[in-house]
């Protein structure tokens, strides 16, 4: 695809768990634009921190990738050198966790460490450097960034820790700036407030933004397009709007008839999926989804789904489902 | 009907600073002015930030924290004296939220879902017999009473919680974020489960969560909490179709939509939630009100009325 800052081909990954390998990743496809917001949906275990950790390079000493390519700016991730893959990391890709304190180090100033973030930057003294983590963080919406820099990680409220942490992303303009659920561990009002901030910084914010939550209503309010994950693949992709009014995949579907914010009227019985995820230690060999979907065929239980493409931009990964 | 749970003007305030220097012991008032009712075969919504007070609320209930001011009553009697409560601790469970690190580490399930016979000496005829028929009764299959926590997935440990919380036929079942952590179709499940329990045993639940759409679909009537104080009260469906207090407003104006065609303007709330150190006077929400004047900076509102619904607020139409 043209103008892709960030490119992912049949990319699979998997660990090594007790009793074998665990496949988190089989097979993912993904594609994001430069100014485009990609939100990346599905249940607990489906792979979407693996992935995000993938996509920069941050997955642990047990991961392996044992198939497919991730590119970023055209440029092949595993043909650089570890060093330069930690290079990359913050210029041209960052990350925001929902835990804000792993992005700092809870012994130093929260200036003083957006300062050292830069120390990559040529030509610019550290008085330059604190003046633009500075205002870094006013630009975040934190409203007294000069106390903000003197402060510790720990004096600051979460959701003013999550901003920190976002212009601690931001602070050397990266092309891609992931976020892995950065606002489930936040009361809805400042969940909310996060949400308005990704907001404003994608309209003056050229590069490209992932985020990755289990909340669909974070997606809708934020993204442009969505993945939606299951067992290790992308089962379904396309643009918000297609995907929350038109799912075509029988797991899409169901996850979004369970979501009680979905549902209009109020319901004492609320839909669920039945069944369980599979192990990941052995996949089956047909549609991951097979055993818990109602439209199962026995073709579905023993061969792969195809990836078919339904509209521009919209493709689902099942055998039931036609263009 | 007669209530279950009837909370006339409670208060509970936590000692600050050394317990050593007891002479000069500050108070920090937690919960003030709060009237509830609950009856039986109610679901009542307890909805609040963190911060608000809502799991102090649920332990002065069950007498795990001393009240500075006013009453409870359970099943029309007063409770006042250690044995009081433990009347209510014996008619009463309590889910929550972790429902794994609730449980302890070293006990098999089955053993788990009887404690509550041991721990009030209750006597238990077939131990083994009434584990497996407590597990049945939440959907679980007999094999999982050998189990032991950390082998449990989130939704199986949930189950557990709910069936320990079953094991002693209570009146009432207080639940801290009965759901959080779990994935919508495990929610799902779990509150399916709840309501079908509640019909079968006719339970009441005060259901203590941060999350307004599963407080939508779930509670008969909703009470909002904000730094302590009660700022509205009133049936679940008329509040959601009209939330009179500002701070409900922005709640429910806060929760993202799953519809991108509904996208929020303005997403409500500003500023951050007070520290209960310096919680503001007059109306608690003044700072961060959209419709304060300065009549909320100095006088703390009375409950207005209409009905079963309440709000304590100067200027909110109820
Ligand atoms: N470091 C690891 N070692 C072994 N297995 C792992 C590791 N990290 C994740 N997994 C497994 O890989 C699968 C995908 O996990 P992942 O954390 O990517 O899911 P997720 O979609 O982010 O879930 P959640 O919504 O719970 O955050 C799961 O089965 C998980 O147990
Ligand atoms: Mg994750």
């Amino acid at each position: 695809m043209t103008g892709a800052v960030l490119q992912i081909e049949g990319l699979k990954l998997d660990y090594a768990v007790p009793g074998g390998r665990l496949h988190a990743l089989r097979h993912v496809s993904l594609s994001i634009k430069k100014g485009e917001v990609l939100g990346i949906a599905g249940e607990s275990g489906c792979g979407k921190s693996t992935l995000a950790a993938a996509m920069i390079g941050l997955t642990g000493a047990n991961a392996r990738q044992s198939a497919g390519t991730i590119r970023l700016g055209g440029q092949d991730m595993a043909s650089l050198s570890e060093d330069d893959r930690r290079r990359l990391r913050g210029r041209k890709i960052a990350m925001v966790f929902q835990d804000p304190m792993t992005a700092f180090n809870p012994v130093l100033t929260i200036g003083g460490q957006l300062t050292d973030f830069q120390h990559n930057i040529e030509g610019l003294g550290r008085a330059e450097k604190r003046a633009r983590a500075q205002a870094m963080l006013s630009r975040v919406g934190l409203s007294d960034p000069a106390l903000i820099m003197g402060r510790y990680p720990h004096e600051l409220s979460g959701g003013m820790r999550q901003r920190a942490a976002i212009a601690a992303a931001l602070l050397l303009q990266p092309e891609v700036l992931i976020a892995d659920e950065p606002t489930t561990a936040l009361d809805v009002t400042m969940e909310a407030q996060i949400i308005h901030l990704f907001r404003e910084l994608r309209d003056d914010y050229d590069g490209a933004m992932v985020i990755v939550t289990h909340h669909l209503g974070v997606i809708a309010e934020l993204c442009d397009r969505v993945a939606i994950m299951y067992a290790g693949e992308v089962v379904e992709e396309g643009p918000v709007d297609a995907i929350y009014h038109g799912a075509r995949h029988p797991y899409t579907r169901a996850l979004m008839a369970c979501d009680p914010a979905m549902i209009e009227g109020r319901t004492a019985r609320l839909p669920t999926i039945g069944g369980a995820l599979p192990d990941l230690r052995s996949p089956p060999p047909g549609c991951a989804f097979a055993p818990r979907c109602p439209l199962a065929t026995d073709r579905c239980r023993a061969e792969a789904p195809p990836d078919v493409q339904l509209t521009a931009g919209h493709r689902a990964l099942c055998h039931e489902v036609r263009p | 009907m007669s209530a279950l749970l009837s909370i006339r003007d409670l208060s509970v305030d936590f000692a600050l600073g050394s317990w050593l220097d007891i002479g000069a012991r500050r108070q920090l008032n937690i919960l003030s002015g709060i009237s509830l009712d609950l009856v039986p075969g109610e679901t009542l919504g307890l909805v609040g930030e963190s911060g608000s007070g809502k799991t102090t609320l649920a332990r002065a209930i069950l007498g795990l924290q001393k009240l500075s001011g006013g009453t409870i009553q359970f099943e029309g009697a007063p409770l006042a004296s250690p044995s009081d409560f433990a009347r209510v601790r014996r008619r009463t469970a309590m889910m929550f939220q972790d429902a794994v690190s609730s449980l302890s580490p070293r006990m098999a399930v089955g053993e788990a879902v009887t404690e509550p016979f041991a721990i009030h000496r209750e006597a238990l005829a077939d131990r083994r017999q009434t584990a497996r028929d407590l597990l049945a009764e939440v959907g679980l299959r007999p094999e999982i009473a050998s189990r032991f926590p950390h082998e449990l997935s989130g939704g199986q440990a949930r189950r557990v919680g709910v069936a320990r919380a079953l094991a002693l036929r209570p009146a009432l079942v207080i639940a801290d974020e009965p759901t959080a952590g779990l994935d919508v179709s495990v929610q799902a499940e779990i509150l399916n489960l709840m309501a079908d329990l509640k019909d079968r045993l006719s339970l009441s639940y005060l259901i203590i969560t941060h999350n307004l759409a599963l407080v939508r679909h779930v509670a008969d009537r909703i009470a909002v909490l904000y730094l302590g104080r009660l700022v509205e009260t009133g049936p679940s469906e008329k509040i959601f179709a009209r939330p009179a207090h500002p701070y409900t407003r922005s709640l429910i104006a806060a929760e993202p939509i799953p519809d991108p065609r509904r996208r929020r303007a303005d997403l409500a709330i500003k500023g951050e939630i007070p520290s209960i150190l310096r919680r503001p006077g007059g109306c608690v929400f003044h700072t961060r009100c959209p419709i304060a004047k300065d009549r909320c900076k100095t006088e703390t509102p009375a409950p207005r009325r209409e009905g079963a619904h309440q709000v304590n607020c100067h200027f909110a139409d109820i």
